[in-house]
């Protein structure tokens, strides 16, 4: 493993004596490196094995013998079981389907957020208006007042509009973001004003800059608040089990819940079954970020100007 | 590779010249009478009350090249953005080729802009880049073919059309920027510093290359910068503006044969002119207690404080010894510049730069400073205008 870790290995061959002290000491420190690092590893993705192996057995031997570290051969079945078997109290809900509601609350909750906060950072940036830098300080404050706080006024707001149960009342209360349009307000001030200048001379008014110019340089910063508010969108619980009774708009994150209650009784929950859906749960905003995460740093770190 | 493409393009540039339609609309605007941009008294307040430029009167005419010269924070750029439209005129009136553009959009205003550093659309390829305005005007796409492939024919930059700003060097950079200018077919170029970000080697160059593609299209450009060299060698005429007034217009010349005030001397020519506080009492020119024996003060001239004036490769230190008649001269340190050196020292109480041919030795000894009388500028010594 150090010799894989290590680019250095074929420098020792060269005939410097007085070099070899000097490597050994970095080889030991990258050791330690190494060391500290598999250990993060292991932190993170134990319990994530744990999980997925334990899934694979029977909810009986997991019951009696507690999680399993080795692999139960059941995987199939389970996961058959968990995707495609109608489960809740109307049958009608499957794990593909709430893989799909998740899809379409992450997706709707980006989205949204990102049209709704550019719009924001771009009117705050880029436009003269009274109390604009108020504004932008109020919209910032809302960073004080997390859903949570706030939620009872919210459900009675989209109540009252009868929202309940609909994609849109699931989705267009939460995509207000200050955190999103203090990045892109950042990001937008960082953009050097000779570019405006530069547009308007050529004869592009506000909605063409905005489309032409901004937008395509916001690229990077869009994918990486996109990954953020996908996980954030994704994971969401309360909200989605306040607004939405209708099983058939269930999300996966709280079919876990579902699954082990409806069981309840004298018989053995299905352990197994909410540790897969536990598994399909974690895996799609994982492999968004996996996937994205290049463009995701790009997007923090680096501007293209 | 940089390099070769950079220098290619002077040689290759004449080519290019026969085939603009650019010029013909050019010639065309060129029948009118009245001059491409009259700025009459143009003054810029800001909100919070400071004033940038202080009611400015220019004319630049057809097909001239206009350098607006200064130290930073003298409104020379703020000037430039007005003409450009980017900031607003508080008082007077701008007019380009005759219309009143004062509440004329950026881009309606028949004018093209350089920026200091390009600004660039640097997700555009340069084709894109070239293309944008024009595109913007609803121009028809063959149209805009034909005239971004003229335009990058003429400065060299056909092999780039394709690649991003970010894959260019400063050099081409400068030149796509001015490609974007060309495109649009002006009345008027503006430049904003285009050649601050160069290093000092491709900004000569470039330099050539601006003053070259300005007569070729005979379009009237205005420059703003803040070197002397650059103006020197650029301008038609030159504007020197300090605190937002104009201290002097003229060409470049007269500019630096006869600069309107201490400022403008001080400004224009490198190193800069030796100004020595100076009384004229008695019939004769005194700095300090002594009395300047090479120049008698210009017949007419009052009596009292003034500033003389002089030039450093005016100015001669020889030996005592060899040349009667000079002031006292000190030597305190000697600056070689290759072809030149520069003595810096003291005569009369003064501080006072001589430069001198290389080829010759240092001067030894008890030295004095002589100057021919014609080469003395006389400039009042409040005020600082010349006498």
């Amino acid at each position: 493993m150090t010799a894989l870790a290590d680019p250095l290995a074929p420098v020792p061959a060269a005939p410097a004596a007085a070099a070899r002290p000097v490597n050994r000491a970095r080889r030991r420190a990258q050791i330690l490196h190494h060391v500290v690092l598999i250990f993060g590893v292991l932190l993170m993705c134990g319990p994530m094995a744990v999980t997925f192996m334990s899934s694979t057995w029977d909810p009986v031997v997991i019951h009696s013998e507690g999680l399993q570290l080795g692999y139960g051969g059941k995987f199939l079945e389970t996961y058959e079981t968990v995707l495609l078997k109608g489960g809740g109290f109307t049958g009608e809900i499957t794990g593909t389907l709430m893989l799909w509601n998740s899809v379409l609350l992450g997706l709707g909750f980006a989205i949204g957020k990102i049209v709704i906060s550019m719009l924001a950072a771009y009117a705050i940036v880029y436009f003269r208006f009274p109390f604009a830098s108020l504004s932008f300080w109020v919209i910032f404050a809302t960073l004080l007042l997390p859903l949570e706080v706030r939620i009872l006024p919210s459900y009675e707001v989209v109540q009252r509009l009868g929202m309940l149960n609909s994609w849109s009342g699931l989705i267009l209360p939460l995509i207000a973001s200050a955190t999103a349009t203090f990045f892109f307000r950042q990001f937008f001030r960082s953009i050097p004003d000779e570019l405006l200048e530069a547009a308007r001379i050529d004869g592009a008014g506000p909605f063409r800059f905005f489309v032409d110019i901004l937008a395509p340089l916001s690229k990077t910063m869009m994918a990486a608040i996109f990954i953020i508010m996908f996980v954030v969108g994704w994971n969401q619980y309360l909200w989605p089990a306040l607004m939405t009774t209708d099983e058939s708009m269930f999300t996966i994150v709280r079919g876990i819940r579902q699954i082990l209650q409806v069981w309840i009784g004298a018989n053995i929950p299905d352990y197994n079954q909410a540790l897969a859906l536990a598994i399909l749960a974690m895996a799609p905003p994982a492999l968004v970020v996996l996937v994205f995460q290049r463009m995701f740093i790009k997007g923090l770190v680096e501007t293209e100007k | 590779m940089t390099v070769t493409l950079d220098a290619a393009a002077p040689n290759a540039a004449p080519n290019a010249a026969p085939n603009t339609p650019v010029i013909a609309a050019a010639a065309a605007s060129a029948a009118s009478a009245e001059p491409t941009l009259v700025i009459d008294g143009a003054v810029k307040r800001y909100a919070n009350g400071a004033v940038a430029v202080r009611g400015v009167t220019i004319e630049v005419g057809q097909g001239e090249l206009v350098v607006f010269v200064g130290p930073s924070g003298c409104g020379k750029s703020t000037l430039l953005r007005m003409v450009a439209g980017l900031e607003d005129i508080t008082e007077g009136e701008i007019r380009i080729a005759g219309r009143r553009v004062n509440e004329v959009e950026p881009a309606e205003r028949d004018i093209a802009m350089v920026f200091q550093n390009y600004a660039l659309y640097p997700h555009m390829t340069v084709r894109q880049n070239l293309a944008y305005g024009l595109k913007n005007r609803g121009t028809d796409k063959a149209e805009i073919a034909r005239k971004v492939a003229e335009a990058a024919a003429m400065l060299q930059i056909e092999d780039f059309l394709d690649r991003k700003p970010s894959q260019l060097s400063g050099g081409q950079r400068q030149r796509v920027a001015m490609g974007r200018c060309i495109v649009r077919d002006p009345s008027l170029f503006l430049f904003d510093e285009p050649l601050s970000n160069l290093d000092a080697r491709l900004r000569t160059q470039m330099r050539l290359e601006i003053r070259k593609l300005q007569r070729r299209l005979r379009v009237s450009a205005i420059y703003v910068t803040h070197d002397q060299v650059e103006a020197m060698t650029l301008a038609d005429r030159i504007v020197v503006l300090n605190g937002g007034q104009v201290e002097q217009v003229g060409a470049p010349s007269e500019v630096y044969a006869r600069p309107a005030s201490t400022f403008v001397a001080a400004f224009i020519g490198a190193p800069a002119m030796n100004l020595i506080p100076a009384e004229l009492a008695g019939g004769a020119l005194r700095i300090g207690a002594e009395a300047v024996p090479f120049a008698a003060p210009p017949a007419g001239m009052a009596p009292g404080f003034v500033t003389l004036g002089l030039r450093p490769e005016k100015a001669r230190v020889v030996p005592q010894a060899e040349h009667a008649g000079g002031l006292p001269f000190t030597l305190d340190a000697v600056e070689e510049l290759g072809a030149s050196r520069l003595l810096h020292g003291r005569a009369a109480g003064a501080d006072v730069v001589a430069a001198a041919d290389a080829a010759l030795p240092i001067p030894q000894g008890p030295l004095a400073l002589h100057a021919d009388p014609a080469d003395l500028h006389f400039f009042d010594a409040v005020t600082g205008t010349r006498l």
